[in-house]
């Protein structure tokens, strides 16, 4: 038997190194790369005359975000990137962040210890890495808590976020408006939520019922999909199945709505208009084609990861904003979630991201 | 204690007659029992449809709207009904093969890149065709002549698949090029009513079925899952063989995965989410053996049907998604007690008999 073991080994070792091997050759050798070059020009806030834009003091940013696949997180780290590059005082020090907590919290401890000036920070989680955000602050570097926040407050200098709540209720107010308008009895109400188990989306969906109680209209259906493309085919097809006319459909995110209108083409249904969420480029293109019945969306951009840096930079520098009186970065700022319609897609093409 | 005698005291309902030299009878001995289960499993779906009349009879009993669903169904179940049927073959050779999901989503992505979409729609089939089978020799080389266990192999094939279908995706939805509308555009599509994804599910279904019913291939794979020394014994090359039915079941992914981006216009590093465990348990209901030497094409698409069935039932009545993901489970669990029962009672007949 130990005779045979060498041989054996050295055949695994052979095969297994060849299909390697195979595979990374293969996957080098097909190309991705699209003729626009690529998405650099998405989400760069605008840099005004003042003395903010003026070079300060050299600083390097720590940064770490999830390496989710979903391109709203991609376009964060991308946005983060392209923004500290825009600022010739800023080095731009990032770290893989992994897919969860485990993997999170040692890179940015490591990230701590390098001694950055300032920490941009999208934890996975925020209440489980809120002990990692009091390390940093404690240690003397100010952490900007991005979108996910922790559970207490000394773990963050600045916490800048979306408002999931004034999505679902800019969302309502659109639909219920527009009901109103059209003056129906008892309209259909379809929402297409996104993972159920996250407190975004019961967040959302709250905003959303709140703003449609004011006009006195209930959400008719509601069914929970994945944020995937495929999730929301699947999903909206089976309840375009179980509800034969609808009035108006709001679809949390943009990302799973290519899959909702892909079944809302396969079934041919058209007699609604549909509202989306989160303010993907690929929406703001429908919208402004106006070939289908998503004509609205509610923006709960990655373009605050451009934002975090900005403010960062502001608070390694010890500056103030231009605008505030105060002599400090804000503690707290929450993102006004906006109704981009065919009027002003054109205004946020710019900060559209691909998803 | 003849041989005939022997073969002629099988379980379930087989009329065998003259079973002494019938080779087709012989062959498998619970060709009665798997009828019936398939029969069962049937009665099930007719009983979800019943249950969808008890509870929004205004819609179930519209005969138009009911045909419309079942085939809206028929089109939500003709992925994973195609992996099914590569995962059957697996499962029946005693192997498993947990990368399915990875598989088609890694079929997607290649066959979706700005690269491949300028060879046009016959392009992108045969790089998704074509990627999906060599990643299932990939796990048939591992397994059959590597001899790493089939749970492991298929386990790191799952990871890796995903993690190579992110970096070339850049973890991006690639959109389907308005040139290549066709792939989209066949989920729309119907040929002779019946709409285009559920004719390919159906085509694949009768493929596997007589591929492994009616012809050697079929029957080697049944005999290395019942019992490998003895099908070496009997010349069965057992590696080769497995490097060929990892090779199908990955073929069937690439069909899977075309069809995944029919529906959804695009392909993604996220496509095929535990598409492994729905093809598991499909195939298990249908009365494939974990341990391999048994299994059925027609019980693995019926186990499809009932999961997608019950999905449509719970979103068509408006109840949460928590709720069909525990009736999933008590599905499974069913289907297992039920074909154990089954099992237990046909080893009494059997020792009776002998």
């Amino acid at each position: 038997m130990t005779t045979h073991l060498p041989d054996l080994s050295r055949r695994r070792l052979l095969l297994g190194g060849t299909a390697l091997g195979a595979g990374v050759l293969l996957a080098g050798c097909t190309s991705n790369e699209s003729g626009d070059g690529g998405n650099g020009n998405s989400g760069q806030t605008n840099q005004q005359a003042g003395s903010n834009a003026e070079p300060g003091e050299a600083i390097t940013i720590g940064f770490s975000a999830p390496a989710a696949d979903h391109g709203w997180i991609a376009a964060i780290t991308k946005n983060a990137e392209a923004q500290a590059k825009k600022f010739s005082d800023v080095t731009f020090n990032a770290v893989a962040a992994g897919k969860d907590v485990t993997e999170q919290r040692p890179a940015v401890e490591g990230l701590i210890s390098q001694k950055p000036d300032v920490l941009v920070l999208l934890p996975h989680d925020g209440a489980q890495m809120t002990a990692t955000g009091k390390v940093a602050m404690d240690a003397g570097i100010p952490v900007v808590n991005l979108d996910r926040e922790f559970s207490d407050p000394l773990a963050y200098r600045t916490l800048i976020k979306g408002d999931n709540y004034g999505m679902g209720v800019a969302a309502g107010h659109y639909v219920g408006k527009k009901l109103k308008e059209q003056n129906k009895s008892n309209p259909v109400i379809v929402e297409v939520a996104g993972m159920d188990e996250l407190p975004l989306t019961q967040d959302r969906s709250k905003g959303f019922r709140d703003a449609l109680a004011t006009y006195g209209l209930t959400v008719t259906r509601r069914q929970a999909a994945r944020f995937t493309v495929a999730s929301g085919q699947e999903v909206t097809s089976n309840l375009l199945s179980a509800t034969p006319t609808i009035d108006a459909l709001w679809n949390h995110d943009d990302d799973q709505g290519v899959g909702v209108l892909q079944a809302m083409q396969q079934a041919g249904r058209k007699e609604f208009f549909m509202v989306g969420g989160a303010g993907s480029l690929d929406a703001m293109e429908r919208i402004k084609a106006g070939d289908t019945p998503l004509e609205c969306t509610v923006t709960y951009s990655p373009t605050m990861a451009s934002s975090a840096i900005s403010l960062a930079r502001l608070i390694a520098q010890d500056r103030k904003m231009d605008d505030l009186t105060e002599l400090q970065v804000p503690k707290l700022i929450i993102l006004q979630s906006e109704t981009i319609t065919k009027d002003n897609v054109d205004q946020y093409m710019p900060l559209g991201f691909r998803s | 204690m003849t041989v005939g005698e022997k073969v002629g005291a099988p379980a379930g309902g087989t009329p065998a007659p003259g079973a002494s030299g019938r080779r087709w009878l012989r062959w498998p001995e619970e060709a009665g029992e798997a009828v019936k289960r398939n029969l069962g499993l049937v009665g099930v779906l007719v009983a979800i449809i019943l249950v969808g009349v008890a509870t929004k009879p205004e819609l179930f009993l519209d005969g138009g709207w009911l045909w419309n669903n079942e085939l809206l169904i028929l089109t939500q179940a003709a992925a994973i009904g195609v992996i099914a049927v590569g995962m059957t073959f697996v499962m029946i050779s005693g192997g498993i093969d947990l990368s399915v999901g990875a598989l088609v989503a890694l079929s997607s992505v290649w066959c979706t890149t700005v690269a491949t979409q300028e060879f046009g729609v016959g392009g992108m089939v045969f790089a998704a065709l074509v990627v999906g089978t060599l990643a299932g020799a990939v796990n048939g080389l591992l397994i059959g002549y590597g001899r790493i266990v089939p749970f492991i192999a298929t386990l790191a094939m799952l990871v890796a698949a995903r993690g190579l279908a992110q970096r070339i995706s850049g973890k991006l939805t690639q959109r389907v090029s308005t040139e290549n509308r066709l792939i989209p555009d066949l989920s729309s599509t119907k040929w002779l009513g019946i709409p285009a994804l559920v004719v390919i599910l159906l085509v694949v279904a009768a493929a596997g079925w007589v591929l492994l019913n009616r012809t050697t291939f079929g029957r080697r794979t049944f005999a290395i899952g019942g019992n490998a020394e003895a099908a070496r014994l009997a010349g069965i090359n057992i590696r080769r063989h497995t490097v060929l039915v990892y090779a199908l079941s990955g073929l069937c992914c690439g069909i899977g995965a075309l069809i995944v981006v029919s529906l959804s216009s695009a392909g993604a590093a996220d496509h095929g989410e535990l598409y492994e465990l729905d093809a598991i348990a499909a195939a298990i209901i249908g009365g494939t053996a974990l341990a391999g030497g048994r299994g059925s094409i027609v019980g693995a698409i019926l186990g499809v049907l009932i999961f997608k069935g019950i999905t449509n039932l719970f979103i068509v009545n408006n109840l949460e998604q928590e709720y069909q993901l525990i009736v999933k489970g008590a599905i499974i669990i069913g289907a297992v007690l039920v074909q154990g029962f089954n099992l237990s009672s046909l080893r009494r007949r059997r020792s009776a008999a002998g």
